[in-house]
């Protein structure tokens, strides 16, 4: 096996890097416990300032930026071909277990012809990971074999890593024209003013106990008050109270904060998949026999609309 | 315009996996089967396209020991023309991308113009073989789509992403992946049930196709989680809670 070297592939959205890619550089000191060189990769439409700040983090050795037209909107097709122009050499590809990840990881794996592991949540050593299957209700410990691999990891599995006054080289890759498969047409983001819900260090989450969309505003108040962000069931969601990028979730977001507050949510073995390595977990559920209550370390059995008002008075 | 859908046999989603103690595993034997519901909502959508007159035929694929014809059949029920099974030994353990390089043969031999996957199986959670059979084929892909609109050979695909939604526009060829919200499946009617008995489902053994596999990734061993440790302390009210909260410092 030739020397460890990392490429980690950033997340930004072509002005800041999102806290996915600082948990994916935790894990790639981990796997690269024994030494070796770390690289960042940053592409887009506009990476300056995302390749600067790339640049100042901690034992990151060298950043890679692609700055082209075509890689606006980051589909997966360009990104793909910028990405294998430059795999060559990296023993392992790193992408955060994402949409943004998991969209683009395979698609890299495939084209190199090599594996790729997803969703790992612990480092055993550079070649063997952790990763749950089945909605997190097993734990599989898996070798790559290959000369090369590409993992997602799930960023809730590893601390972030924190800006210093690192200053890596910056190297300005440029490339052929890159493939145009596909075109971006629109895009709807959610706006929250508040935390964002995969590095939240509190969340708390409404399920169809919340009875509507409206009700989730007894939710946000308390949310505003202990810094949190708000998440969802899927029932919830697909009763039309939240967006769908609110939910906690196997299908959706995996959160591990120190506190999560389950409100009028059963705990179906999909959601606990996305919260159950969360520190503390309260639940608030009328129904003592809602599963939740096996998972929760403190619950209060009784209804939400009496419990949520009192609970917000208490934090006064 | 064909449509080729790919799906897998899993575990029912409602059934409590248990870990061998060995650790070789999680226990199968006498489990409820069934298809992965990712692919049951690419079935169903295929299905759709075809009533609404955008696709002639329908055709359900798997990879799998002789119990995924049973698969192959719910998929039929739902609504597809007939099925393709590439049958390997049931000890055969087959990464994703061995799965994407026998699809490709398939896509390759029936000339298909679209290809639906579910997003991810349930069982081994992995989300990368659409992705995989994109790249190989070298077609555009849409992940994670809640909804695919098609006009005159163009696909519309709308994506869930992590802060919402995007909208993707795509000539066909291409590889969609199903997400929950695209569809609801239909329930398969007794008639639809006994007709999907009579649709043709050929079977390919992977020994005559021209594979060998990756064998990049072994499982050393299958594990269970760790289990939250104490038991859920009962609180009489919302002010209670907040001092123990603040107690344990997470507020």
């Amino acid at each position: 096996m030739n020397q460890t070297s990392v490429l980690v592939i950033v997340e930004h959205d072509n002005q800041t890097i999102k806290s996915s890619t600082y948990h994916n550089i935790t894990a790639a000191h981990e796997i690269l416990a024994a030494g070796g060189e770390l690289h960042l990769f940053v592409a887009g439409s506009q990476t300056a300032s995302v390749a600067q700040l790339a640049a100042s983090i901690k034992g990151v050795n060298k950043v890679l930026e692609i700055q082209s037209d075509e890689l606006e909107g980051q589909l997966a097709e360009p990104i793909t071909s910028a990405i294998v122009a430059v795999a060559k050499g990296y023993t392992h590809l790193l992408f955060p277990a994402t949409t943004f990840g998991k969209n683009i990881a395979p698609r890299v794996a495939a084209t190199l012809g090599v594996a790729q592991i997803s969703d790992i949540t612990q480092v055993i050593d550079s070649q063997t990971f952790i990763r749950p299957i089945y909605a997190g209700n097993a734990l599989a410990t898996v070798q790559n074999n290959g000369q090369q691999v590409v993992i997602t990891v799930r960023s809730s599995a590893f601390s972030g890593a924190k800006e210093t006054q690192n200053s890596a080289q910056i190297e300005n890759v440029t490339l052929a024209q890159l493939p145009q498969r596909a075109l971006l047409k629109s895009q709807s983001l959610t706006q929250v003013s508040r935390a964002e819900l995969s590095s939240a260090k509190v969340v708390i989450s409404g399920g169809r106990g919340l009875s509507s969309g409206e009700n989730f505003a007894l939710l946000e108040t308390i949310a505003d008050k202990l810094g949190a962000a708000v998440g969802a069931s899927r029932a919830a969601v697909d009763a039309g109270y939240v967006p769908n990028d609110y939910q906690v979730g196997q299908t959706g977001k995996i959160v591990a904060p120190d506190l999560y507050i389950a409100v009028g949510i059963s705990g179906a073995i999909q959601h606990v998949a996305g919260m159950k390595e969360s520190k503390v977990i309260v639940a608030i559920n009328s129904d003592p026999d809602a599963p939740i209550f096996q998972v929760a370390d403190y619950g209060i059995v009784g209804d939400l609309f009496e419990i949520l008002p009192e609970f917000d008075k208490a934090l006064a | 315009m064909k449509i080729l859908v790919a799906v897998k046999r899993v575990i029912d989603h409602n059934v409590k996996v248990r870990v061998k103690a060995d650790g070789s595993g999680v226990e199968l034997a006498n489990v409820k089967m069934a298809i992965n519901p990712f692919d049951e909502i690419a079935v169903e959508e295929a299905v759709r396209l075809k009533e609404s007159g955008k696709a002639t035929e329908v055709i359900a694929v798997s990879v799998g020991d002789i119990s995924y014809q049973e698969t192959l059949r719910s998929a039929m029920a739902i609504g597809a023309d007939r099925a393709i099974l590439i049958q390997r030994p049931a000890e055969l353990a087959l990464e994703p991308l061995d799965i994407a390089r026998l699809l490709q043969q398939i896509v390759d031999k029936e000339q298909v113009d679209l290809i639906l996957l579910g997003k991810q199986a349930i069982d081994d959670d992995c989300n990368q073989t659409g992705q995989m059979l994109s790249a190989l084929l070298d077609y555009p892909q849409a992940t994670f789509a809640s909804q695919i609109k098609i006009d005159c050979g163009t696909l519309q695909v709308t994506r869930e992403i992590d802060g919402g939604l995007e909208t993707l526009e795509m000539p066909l060829p291409a590889v969609v992946t199903t997400d929950l919200r695209l569809n609801e499946p239909r329930y398969a009617t007794l008639p639809n049930i006994m007709k999907a008995k009579k649709k043709p489902l050929d079977i390919i053994d992977i020994a005559d196709m021209n594979f060998s596999p990756l064998g990049q990734v072994k499982t050393l061993k299958v594990s269970e989680p760790k289990k939250r440790v104490g038991q859920c302390t009962l609180l009489s009210s919302a002010t209670a809670l907040v001092s123990e909260l603040q107690a344990k410092e997470v507020i």
